[in-house]
């Protein structure tokens, strides 16, 4: 276990949103892909106004939805983006769901086919407390919140701040904004290409556009 | 006919009186009785009105005793105080489809001009046929827009042809266990139960009433294979198994000795005592004819769009006869014409029946959609 910080910790979540959510322009149309209950997506239409629309894999999630009044479908980022019309969205949001999704690369090229951008954030695999984690211990790290051993975790395709931002450079993505949080849920400051950033931060929002 | 009955909810009403109503076959129809049961209270702006389509073998008794067989309403369950169409504060109502046999207008009626039921002699009639006639209720009502219209199977289609051909005549949609368009397995299927009903020697070309005769066996025999399309091998399997029906020991004979071929026997019986025979070729029919996309150039996203309606769409794990990946496409051309939609599959083992049953996720999903709707809509909770 990393003692005293997580990559998702409750906090960490709610600055992650919190993140998504001053990105997101009000009265905007928005798709929140892998929207779980909701959390997010009612926090938009509540604060923002926003038109929201989500997908969920599980029926549990989809039920929580629907009964919050949020118009959600059931599926997945990887099979069910292709649906979606050319541009229909203002947004769309993949939160901390990147590393869960089975083919990365084509997830981002469709979350920016159908929303004019993009709203992505992940928890960096290369910030120190991994590193560290590795180093000593030899193992997979684990986190307390979600403490999946390395055989049972649905996040197969974790990636680093660096992986990340190499990928946008090679899919001719721009990045609008980054921010990156440290493990205390502060906001940092580094300069998003340095190796500073790729170290302290845990986790990574950015704004992207094609 | 009219149904004689003591309910109190049940109603019935001649439509298309001054203006004959055309039909996709491109006969006219008019003074179409319609019989339709309602429940609960039409508010004073009427905007709380459901309607609830019923499917195939389906009729207007949704939740009340059926007439005919005693039995407590087909969709009890989901229609009553307090429950998801909460009679408290939804106007619910259930018309008797256009061809069915439970007092709305259909092959088992006098034919006027001839003074002899109708038999074959009755229009061939669609889903959107159905619709229409049930439009003309709506007016009739003057009920100027559904809150929701609500229905499963069959009863599914015409939600979708609602949403389609009326979509400012429906606020929300709840399409369940169904699809925008017939499949080649379930058209053949329909075929199965018509063939067996023709080829009872009593059918007499269709005209068996005018002889009082009733092909009986040959219904029965459509509905219990319609039946098994309408439960999951699992299901089957956990209700029955290879248990024999009261007995130890095989007969080395033709009886039912086992438990599932006695159920369907039952099922196949008690069907026949509640359904006209000719409306069951009907019906089947208007199901079989039944595609959206058809209808709008081959695209199902054109049925839909500029839709400003709310849609849920429900599909079941083990329905083989109605599956996800039908719900699916009906999910797909939704969200390509940008519409509010909703789309759960629920895990049963219950096959396509579970849209019936007490599914408790189904009853939740719904539940949620439509408080949210309802809020929506500016109704009080």
């Amino acid at each position: 276990m990393i003692e005293n910080t997580t990559l998702t910790r409750p906090q960490d979540i709610r600055v992650d949103l919190q993140l998504i959510a001053e990105m997101v322009k009000p009265g905007s149309r928005v798709l929140d892909v892998g929207c779980a209950e909701g959390t997010l997506l009612s926090h938009l239409v509540a604060t923002k106004e926003v038109d929201g629309r989500g997908i969920e894999l599980s029926q549990a999630g989809v039920n929580t939805c629907v009964s919050k009044g949020l118009s959600v479908v059931q599926g997945d980022a990887d099979a069910d983006l292709t649906d979606y019309p050319d541009k229909g969205f203002d947004y769309a949001i993949l939160s901390q769901t990147l590393q869960a999704t089975h083919r990365p690369m084509l997830v981002m090229e469709q979350l920016l086919r159908v929303g004019k951008k993009a709203v992505v954030s992940f928890p960096n695999f290369a910030y120190w407390r991994c590193r560290s984690y590795l180093a000593f211990n030899g193992r997979m790290p684990m986190t307390s919140s979600l403490d999946y051993a390395w055989y049972e975790t649905p996040n197969i395709h974790f990636c680093t701040l660096r992986d990340f931002t190499v990928l946008c450079n090679d899919l001719g993505i721009r990045l609008e904004k980054s921010i990156i949080v440290g493990g205390d849920g502060k906001v940092l400051e580094y300069d998003i290409n340095s190796r500073r950033a790729n170290f302290f931060a845990a986790q990574c929002v950015f704004l992207l556009s094609d | 006919m009219s149904i004689i009955t003591p309910d109190p909810n049940h109603h019935s009403v001649i439509l298309g009186k001054d203006q004959p109503m055309p039909l996709d076959c491109g006969a006219m129809i008019s003074d179409i009785t319609m019989a339709y049961n309602t429940y609960g209270q039409l508010n004073p702006d009427k905007t709380n009105a459901i309607l609830v389509c019923h499917a195939l073998t389906g009729d207007q008794f949704a939740a009340s005793k059926q007439p005919l067989t005693g039995k407590d309403g087909w969709w009890s369950v989901m229609i009553g105080p307090g429950k998801v169409l909460d009679t408290d504060k939804y106007f619910v109502v259930c018309a008797n489809i256009l061809g069915g046999c439970m007092g709305t207008v259909g092959p088992k009626d006098i034919n006027p001009d001839t003074g002899k039921a109708y038999g074959l002699d009755f229009p061939i009639i669609t889903i959107a046929d159905m619709v229409r006639t049930q439009a003309l209720l709506q007016d009739y009502l003057e009920i100027p827009s559904w809150f929701s219209v609500v229905g499963g199977s069959m009863g599914g289609m015409q939600v979708l042809q609602w949403a389609a051909a009326y979509p400012e005549r429906c606020f929300s949609a709840i399409p369940i266990a169904t699809a925008a368009k017939h499949s080649a397995q379930n058209i053949a299927f329909h075929e199965v139960g018509r063939q067996a009903v023709m080829a009872d020697p009593d059918w007499l070309g269709g005209k068996y009433l005018e002889h009082d005769k009733n092909p009986r066996a040959g219904l029965a025999v459509a509905r219990m294979a319609a039946h098994v399309t309408y439960l999951s091998e699992s299901a089957l399997h956990r209700k029955f198994g290879r248990n024999l029906q009261d007995r130890d020991n095989l007969t080395y004979g033709f009886d039912a000795d086992f438990q599932v071929e006695s159920y369907l026997r039952y099922q196949g019986i008690n069907f026949v005592d509640r359904f006209d025979a000719n409306s069951y070729l009907y019906v089947t029919r208007a199901m079989d004819y039944f595609d959206l996309a058809r209808d709008h150039g081959g695209s199902l996203p054109a049925a839909f769009e500029g839709t400003q309606t709310r849609f849920c769409v429900v599909s079941f794990s083990s329905d083989w006869l109605f599956p996800t990946t039908e719900s699916k496409e009906v999910v797909r051309a939704l969200i390509a014409a940008a519409a509010n939609v909703s789309f759960v599959e629920i895990e049963t083992d219950k096959g396509h029946d579970a849209f019936l049953l007490d599914t408790p996720e189904m009853l939740q999903t719904m539940g949620g959609f439509l408080a949210s709707t309802a809020k929506s809509r500016g109704l009080e909770q």
